[in-house]
């Protein structure tokens, strides 16, 4: 590699960028932009969802089950029903988004020891709502039959168990359970791959619409040169998005971190080459602005949301599909910088993520290096 | 269609301007275009050629001066002057994912040929274009000669009186280049007025008229041979050697030589006198041990017209 | 030693055979033109010469270096200027220059009396620090090639340089390639203007992928069919169209107001029959015989190949 080429190729693509404000504009304004909309409306907490319950048994036991669940902050009983009919209708009114349904025997079956099923409708409509809803209620669930075990174990053992055992489900590093604690971290994550690969995936297509790289491939210049060359002025730009993200979650969002700032820096700085990397390769292959930007943006956006643990837990995704998260990269520095923030995690802790981003990047680089011939065709 | 006046001038332009601002794109442009004839628009890029041509199409409104064509008038009767009149621009039109047929039956839709005689029109522009093996082919796929023809078939599919070409044959091969010009000569000969642009010289020649545009400004007209004699205020000797590049060395420093180049295989050299300059020229070779096998005083080319116009406006221009 | 060796070059893509089995040699030094149709296959030709593609069959040498093999070294040798040539739009004419420059690492000193040189021979002193972008045609040209020119590559490849340039651009262009002439440089050019294929030391003409014609402009017009005539009178179109129904004519063309005539036989012969048929119609004009140009030969050689493309 020939140092005076690369500074050439830096050279070249920093004029490029400064001649073009617009998009340096847009490649500063858009993580901004989505930092601030991401972060403020996309609240992951789930609270007081409205419950609507039709209890056949009327029993005590079921209306202490009730109890645990009017207690618990999560949910408010918003009034018993006597029927499904009753319960489509609430559910359509926007009364309820659970129905809790107690069967006529479920005091019976708890006292003969066998399992009780009660019935939960949630309002699949909002799906994401839902689904943490009944995870909740399945909290509840659990608490309540653990109770119960701890109970029988109590009337039938000689030993009385001198401090009873409780679950108390707890949330640890984020005791407030503040949602956005958590998100932010995780947003500044996706939203940097998300920008990094959509800043690079113009880059070489552009050399192909416009002739250039025609004329490029006839000069000394090696790929990796041009790769590098063509890296580093978006590595700077990444850097400053870095910063600038940190510096929201900061003072916007006031999102504590409890770990090192430089550590965030370092972490994100292993993390670019690879993302911005993987926008360019994007673009060796399409050759064509248009195509890559689209392919950057769907490639990026939709795994790092979906797949990376961001919105979803990956430990509840089908098996095929935790395998295809270990392809996307943004899941490995949402966990550091999860651990960063949260925990305040130093780096010892998160070596095994940091090496798979280092793995990510030079897999790409190769890559990249491979797919960029000297050759038209 | 009809003809709507019975001047003998297709097109007319009187003071012709227009501005961009502060930037005066045309300026006082003054020529007629008389009915059938052939007339060429010449210029370097950024003239004012395209500009000039499309005012006349009524596609832009110009900032001031008189032009009609075909007795519209510019300002007032553009609709009118677009129904009578075909444009072809320097893209050539044509939509590439149609097929040549489908081209040509947008184009009769836009144009409103009446059914009865659409099939007529098709086939009269498949056969000119000589595209008839490939009426189902795609326009994308088609060598840039025979798009062109097709975009000009296109643009005569509702017979106007009145034609105008912006730089036809840029990027086109000399040979589709000479088989387009024959169907110009074609249009003429039926009576259609031409007018067309070009920054080729060699074109120019064929045009039976010519005015050359410069920063703007009409800076010549006339016929070809009209031009090489009115406009060329010296003379153009001709000199055939084996070393041109050296020949041009050896006539660098000589001052009766007002300008010197490359032309063909041998040198053009523009001089105040041709009888006086060429002993000098001949010492000069004789010098170096030049061979030249020809030096003579001969009719300037368009070439030698264009630039020696240009050139006098820059010097006058103090550039 | 051969500056440009091809044996047997031939490039497909798919079913279409865009370079057919093409062998040339180009001397060091020489200037040499090719020219052809489009669609004729000279952009592949160049891209084969310039290792942007590797060749379906067959090899080519540039200075010494197979194109594939070799093309690590081969980029040092040459300098190749696209159709569409790669300028950057959004930098000056003056950045431009140093891009390349650092490219092919030219010394400092070096560069400085290059870029001056190569910016006053081609008239652009004032435009220096102009973005491309607003260059014309011409001036972007010259650009081009003073960006090519600047690390003095033993072998320039130029595809179809002066395409829509001005003719006086043309002339500062053609300026410049034959100051190059000076210092050994081996140029290969595609060009449409067969004007510019005159002032090449040799030509070919190529058609379909395969080179028809080759040898200098003098020896190429040895190949003409037919004997050319030129006729000038008043009325030329009406002239013409009595003439074909009146002569058995090879081809026949309008060139202003001359009539271009180019029949089969022995010389003086027809031009004697010309002349009496011009009287019979009681035609007051002037004929006589004329070399024909590059074009009338490479007219004369394509038309009958092409059949299907006849247009009138």
């Amino acid at each position: 590699m020939n140092m005076y080429r690369v500074i050439a190729i830096i050279r070249k693509e920093f004029i490029h960028i400064l001649r073009d404000p617009r998009s340096l504009g847009m490649a500063i304004a858009m993580p901004i932009l989505l930092i601030f909309l991401f972060g403020s409306s996309l609240s992951l907490d789930v609270d007081h969802v409205p419950l609507v319950v039709w209890d056949q048994n009327g029993t005590h036991e079921s209306r202490e089950f009730i109890g645990r669940f009017t207690a618990s902050r999560y949910f408010d009983l918003n009034g018993h029903v006597t029927s499904y009919a009753e319960i489509e209708e609430a559910i359509d009114k926007r009364e309820a988004i659970l129905a809790l349904v107690i069967p006529r025997e479920f005091s019976r079956k708890l006292e003969s020891g066998r399992k009780a099923d009660v019935q939960l409708i949630a309002d699949g409509s909002d799906a994401n709502t839902a689904t943490i809803a009944i995870g909740y209620a399945q909290m509840v669930a659990d608490g309540y039959t653990s109770s119960l075990l701890l109970k029988a174990a109590d009337q039938q053992g000689a030993k009385r168990v001198k401090i009873p055992v409780e679950v108390q489900p707890r949330v640890w590093f984020n005791q407030n359970m503040l949602a956005k604690n958590y998100i932010i971290p995780g947003l500044i994550a996706v939203i940097m791959m998300v920008i990094s690969a959509l800043l690079t995936s113009l880059t070489i297509a552009r050399e192909w619409e416009n002739g250039t790289m025609e004329q490029l491939i006839t000069t000394p210049l090696t790929p990796s040169e041009l790769i590098v060359g063509k890296l580093t002025p978006y590595f700077a730009i990444g850097m400053l998005d870095v910063v600038l993200a940190v510096l929201m979650g900061q003072y916007l969002f006031e999102v504590p971190l409890r770990g090192n700032t430089a550590l965030v820096f370092g972490m994100a700085a292993l993390f670019l080459p690879g993302a911005l990397t993987m926008g360019m390769l994007i673009s060796i292959m399409t050759r064509s602005q248009l195509l890559a930007s689209q392919l950057a943006m769907v490639l990026t956006f939709l795994p790092s949301f979906l797949l990376s643990g961001f919105m979803y837990s990956i430990a509840n995704m089908p098996i095929v599909i935790q395998g295809l998260t270990y392809l996307v990269p943004s899941r490995f520095f949402i966990v550091i910088l999860k651990n960063i923030y949260l925990k305040g995690a130093g780096f010892a802790i998160i070596l095994t993520e940091a090496g798979i981003l280092l793995l990510f990047a030079v897999v790409l680089i190769v890559v990249a290096n491979i797919k960029l011939k000297k050759r038209l065709v | 269609m009809l003809v709507s006046n019975n001047s003998e001038y297709a097109v007319t332009v009187k003071d012709l301007e227009k501005r961009f601002g502060s930037f005066q794109a045309v300026n006082k442009v003054s020529f007629q275009v008389r009915r059938g004839e052939i007339f060429g628009f010449l210029g370097p890029n950024g003239a004012g050629k395209s500009t000039t041509m499309r005012m006349l199409c009524g596609i832009i409104i110009p900032t001031a001066g008189e032009a009609t064509v075909n007795g519209f008038d510019v300002f007032h009767q553009a609709e009118q002057i677009k129904n009578h009149i075909g444009y072809m621009s320097q893209k050539f039109s044509l939509y590439e994912d149609l097929t040549v047929e489908e081209n040509i039956d947008f184009y009769s839709g836009i144009y409103q040929i009446p059914m009865v005689e659409k099939k007529n029109r098709k086939d009269w522009v498949v056969k000119m274009a000589g595209l008839d093996e490939h009426r189902n082919s795609l326009t994308a796929i088609l060598p840039g000669g025979w798009r062109q023809r097709l975009a000009l078939g296109c643009a005569l599919l509702h017979k106007p009186p009145v034609i105008f070409l912006d730089e036809p044959t840029s990027g086109v091969d000399p040979i589709s280049r000479r088989s387009f010009w024959e169907l110009i000569y074609q249009l003429a000969a039926e009576g259609i007025t031409v007018f067309v642009t070009t920054h080729y010289m060699d074109e120019a020649e064929y045009c039976d008229r010519l005015a050359m545009i410069y920063r703007g400004e009409l800076v010549a007209i006339g016929t070809p041979d009209e031009l090489k004699v009115k406009y060329m205020n010296n003379d153009v000797l001709n000199l055939e050697c084996l070393d041109p590049f050296g020949a041009l060395q050896a006539v660098n420093g000589i001052p009766e030589i007002r300008e010197a180049a490359l032309f063909g295989r041998g040198l053009h050299l523009a001089v105040n006198d041709a009888s006086s300059s060429i002993p000098i020229i001949i010492k000069a070779l004789q010098e170096r041990k030049l061979v030249y096998t020809r030096l003579e005083k001969i009719i300037p080319s368009l070439e030698d017209v264009f630039v020696s116009i240009i050139e006098s406006r820059d010097s006058s221009a103090g550039l | 030693m051969d500056a440009i060796k091809a044996i047997g070059l031939t490039q497909k893509f798919g079913d279409n055979t865009a370079v057919k089995n093409l062998t040339i040699n180009i001397k060091e030094g020489e200037v040499f033109g090719l020219v052809g149709p489009d669609g004729a296959g000279k952009t592949t030709v160049m891209r084969l010469l310039a290792g942007l593609i590797a060749p379906t069959a067959g090899d080519a040498w540039v200075y010494g270096c197979h194109t594939v093999e070799d093309s690590g070294q081969l980029s040092n040798h040459i300098s190749y200027m696209p159709q569409r040539f790669g300028l950057y739009m959004d930098l000056t004419v003056q950045e431009n220059i140093d891009f390349y420059a650092d490219l092919y690492n030219v010394p400092r000193q070096i560069r400085k009396e290059k870029t001056a040189e190569l910016l006053a021979f081609s008239n652009m002193i004032p435009f220096r620090d102009r973005l491309a972008r607003n260059l014309s045609g011409g001036m972007k040209q010259k650009l081009a090639l003073a960006c090519a020119l600047i690390h003095t590559p033993k072998v320039l490849l130029l595809d179809e340089p002066t395409n829509g340039v001005d003719p006086l651009s043309r002339r500062d262009f053609w300026r410049i390639l034959y100051k190059l002439l000076e210092e050994k440089v081996t140029i290969f050019v595609s060009t449409a203007y067969l004007d510019e294929a005159e002032r090449c030391g040799r030509i070919g003409l190529l058609h379909r992928g395969e080179l028809i014609l080759f040898g200098t402009p003098d020896e190429v017009k040895t190949h003409m069919s037919g004997v050319l005539i030129e006729i000038r009178c008043a009325e030329p179109r009406q002239i013409l169209a009595d003439l074909r129904t009146k002569l058995t004519l090879v081809s026949a063309g309008l060139f202003g107001a001359k009539i271009h005539l180019v029949l089969s036989g022995e010389p003086n012969q027809i031009l004697e029959m010309v002349k009496n048929t011009l009287k019979e119609m009681g035609v007051q004009a002037e004929a006589e015989i004329v070399g024909p140009s590059l074009e009338d030969v490479f007219i004369s050689m394509i038309r009958p190949i092409e059949g299907s493309d006849a247009s009138v």
